[in-house]
């Protein structure tokens, strides 16, 4: 079992002959992912690494099924790119493009709520289920990425990309090894929250935990204290918030754009109370996770 | 000075093989290469070689009239 | 993007929100002035950006010789490295009733949402104090704003008559700006209910979304915003004005943001939440970071030259700490490329002046055996990070 994405899924990328888009295309079908398409207005009928390019999504999905879509175009052109794939049918949206204002984020997640997709991101990397998917950016080189990510019964929900593998790669060297991990993204406004997510994980038998980590800024670990208290979860949930050097700096932004204390519920001392309230485990060390997991699952 | 790369040029493979000037400097996604002054030639633009990412590309181009070398092997 | 008030209200005069009677004036003998032709008491604010001033920057005095004095402290103030951009001088009216108004996103939802209470505040304090006075309504930026969602609002304060009326327009007229300005918060935290249908706004806070600072340049040219303003908390340091500029002279990765500390350990770390827990890290270690320089978004070997070279230079730094989370796309050998260049530049020795490298990821093998040529120890992933960060405070002190 997989959460989002399974052996099958099938996904095409839009903007997939920018610079970044190459990179990460290549590693995925060097990991054994399947992309089916890409998408470069202007640039069809190329190919890049034998797969084909077409103008408009609609030429994909007319023939063929299409699970799944990382965009990863330009600014400007994002907002369009989710409405493009959502119009033609696709589910799984994932949003890799930084920077979009937190009003066209929310106009397009309401778009996609509306039609039944579902956006991860803007701002995150994807999700790997390692050995059996990788739909996104996560975990570079094909070779690196199967040293960080270990299948295992960690499930691992983060606000930052680069902390997605870090903390991967610590479960897979403990010995945990990880079910699947999504990066969700760093702006104020994302597709798909913690709280959103946790119910998918739930319900795959091969997590036994998961795994948060979180930043100031942002009211997603207090819904997912709330949800938690809510559910009676069976999961034992871990947490770590970075960025506790920033309660002494209100105003100031650091890290993702969603990365700012202005409000209370901002602080990283707010967010680990609350969640520590809910039963949550908080970490104060990074390096302290695979342990906490440890002592949580008895094992 | 490049401290970390050297690229070498065989300029006798580069004169002989049109068009093969212009690819080296098309295909370089860090700009090492620049047309020479004299038809057919290249110049290495020696700010830019420790940029070299590795790609391979130049070396594809012309497997016998590029060599990339890391100084620190 | 913070907006001075005065900014604020011209937004939200230009939409037809009622105001206080309001001046904004720039000497102490001009708040007199201004003070003389309100009449009575009146309030005075200092124009300030950073956070922490909220009770310093406000005096309430009894008539205009107050004002001119007060005017004076106020002109005073420090904000973060700056002066006051002038003070808002305003009638203090007291009405029959007093709102508050705010509009933001909701992480939750992923809607813009309104809160409102019948009572003046910021609704988040007031959300810890009140909750049972404060009413929400969740509206789209998908679609255009309709009337009915501010007059169902209007409702649930228990307003009716020509009061639901006018404050139906109010509302709808602040969402719609707040949409069009690509606002990310707007804090309508004092409004008072002068008579029947009578209100005015006296207090106003107004965040622009960073993000939109480009498209919403016309508006930002309207208010007088400078092309590099950002607003910041406090004046930007030479260090950090020096770091940006290396940042955008080469478009190739980031080393945003760069701010500057008074600590000594120099560092060049890894972006987005790796710089947060690496800096989180190295203080609970006990050290003192330097500087915050987070890189990412693979840079150039040049960027990592640059960025290595001004943080080594910075007074009472004499060594760098190199670190990162795994990366993914940034490659660990084109980092260490960077910095043993930068360091090689100042004329030092790369292994008197790293007090650890811990990069692992892409192209990492690379790394190490360019590390290793200089003699410099480098990290693999079996090093975490709490390790790496107590490795180099240890070797620092």
């Amino acid at each position: 079992m997989a959460v989002i994405v399974h052996e099958d899924f099938q996904f095409i990328v839009q903007g997939i002959t920018g610079r970044e888009a190459l990179n990460f295309t290549r590693e995925c079908l060097e990991y054994g992912s399947k992309i089916i398409g890409g998408v470069t207005p202007g640039k069809g009928g190329r190919e890049v690494y034998g797969v084909p390019v077409y103008d408009t999504v609609r030429e994909i999905t007319d023939t063929q099924r299409v699970d799944g879509t990382v965009i990863t175009v330009p600014l400007a052109f994002a907002p369009d790119a989710a409405y493009e794939a959502i119009d033609a049918g696709i589910k799984e949206i994932i949003i890799i493009t930084e920077g979009i204002p937190r009003k066209d984020a929310s106009a397009v997640v309401e778009y996609a709520a509306l039609h039944g997709a579902r956006v991860i991101g803007p701002n995150c990397l994807g999700i790997i289920v390692p050995d059996v998917c990788r739909f996104g950016s996560l975990g570079g080189p094909a070779v690196d990425c199967r040293k960080a990510f270990k299948p295992g019964v960690v499930g691992v929900m983060s606000r930052s990309g680069g902390m997605t593998t870090e903390i991967c790669n610590a479960l897979t060297l403990s010995g945990l090894g990880v079910s699947t991990a999504i990066s969700i993204g760093g702006d104020p406004v994302i597709g798909s929250t913690y709280a959103d997510l946790i119910p998918l994980f739930e319900a795959d038998k091969d997590t036994k935990a998961v795994v948060v980590y979180s930043e100031p800024g942002g009211t997603a670990e207090a819904e997912l204290a709330r949800w938690t208290q809510e559910h009676k979860s069976r999961l034992p949930i871990v947490a770590f918030v970075a960025g506790r050097f920033m309660d002494e700096m209100p105003g100031m932004s650091f890290g993702h754009a969603g990365t700012v204390v202005n409000k209370k519920v901002d602080s990283p001392a707010d967010k680990m109370r609350r969640m520590r309230e809910a039963g949550i485990s908080v970490a104060e060390e990074i390096g302290d996770i695979p342990n906490l997991v440890r002592e949580r699952i008895g094992n | 000075m490049a401290m970390f790369i050297r690229v070498d040029v065989d300029k006798s493979v580069i004169e002989k093989t049109p068009g093969l000037a212009d690819k080296l400097v098309e295909v370089c996604p860090v700009n090492i290469f620049k047309v020479g002054s004299k038809p057919s030639s290249v110049e290495i633009v020696e700010d830019n070689v420790d940029e070299c990412t590795l790609c391979d590309l130049c070396m594809q181009a012309s497997p016998k009239g590029v060599r990339v070398v890391k100084l620190y092997e | 993007m913070r907006f001075y008030e005065f900014e604020a209200k011209q937004l939200l005069e230009k939409h037809g929100i009622p105001l206080v009677q309001s001046e904004l004036v720039k000497t102490a003998d001009e708040a007199k002035t201004a003070a003389s032709k309100i009449g009575g008491p009146v309030i005075l604010k200092a124009q300030v950006i950073a956070p922490g001033l909220t009770t310093a920057s406000v005096q309430e005095v009894a008539d205009p010789a107050g004002a001119k004095a007060a005017a004076a402290t106020l002109l005073g103030l420090d904000d973060g490295g700056r002066k006051p951009n002038g003070i808002l001088v305003e009638a203090r009216p007291t009405g029959e009733a007093v709102y508050s108004l705010s509009f933001t996103y909701d992480g939750t939802t992923k809607l813009p949402v309104i809160a409102a209470a019948n009572m003046a505040g910021k609704i988040d304090d007031l959300g810890d104090t009140h909750p049972e006075r404060i009413v929400r309504r969740h509206f789209s930026a998908l679609y255009p704003f309709s009337d009915y969602i501010a007059k169902e609002l209007a409702k649930s304060l228990v307003l009716g008559g020509n009061d639901l009326k006018r404050m139906t327009r109010i509302v709808s007229g602040l969402a719609r700006l707040f949409l069009k300005y690509d606002l990310a918060d707007l804090d309508i935290t004092s409004m008072v209910k002068l008579g029947e249908g009578r209100f005015a706004v006296l207090d106003v806070e107004a965040d622009l979304e960073i993000e939109a600072r480009h498209r919403q340049r016309p508006m930002l040219d309207d208010l007088g915003f400078a092309k590099d303003d950002l607003r910041q908390v406090r004046e930007p340091t030479k260090f950090e004005l020096e770091g940006a500029r290396i940042d955008a002279e080469d478009p190739r990765g980031i080393i945003s943001p760069i701010a500057e500390f008074d600590g000594n350990i120099g560092l060049v770390i890894g972006a987005g939440g790796g710089s947060l827990t690496l800096t989180d890290a190295v203080r609970k270690h006990g050290g003192r970071p330097a500087n915050y320089a987070a890189i990412g978004g693979n840079p150039s070997v040049d960027k990592a030259r640059r960025l290595t070279k001004l943080v080594l230079s910075k007074p009472g730094v004499d060594k760098i700490a190199v670190m990162s989370n795994v990366v993914s796309n940034t490659r660990a050998d084109l980092v260490a490329r960077g910095v043993i260049k930068g360091i090689t530049e100042l004329g030092f020795e790369p292994k008197d002046k790293i007090l650890i490298f811990r990069v692992p990821g892409a192209w990492e093998a690379d790394a190490a055996k360019i590390l290793q040529k200089y003699g410099v120890e480098y990290c693999d992933r079996t090093v975490s990070i709490s390790e790496a960060a107590r490795r180099a405070v240890e070797k620092v002190s």
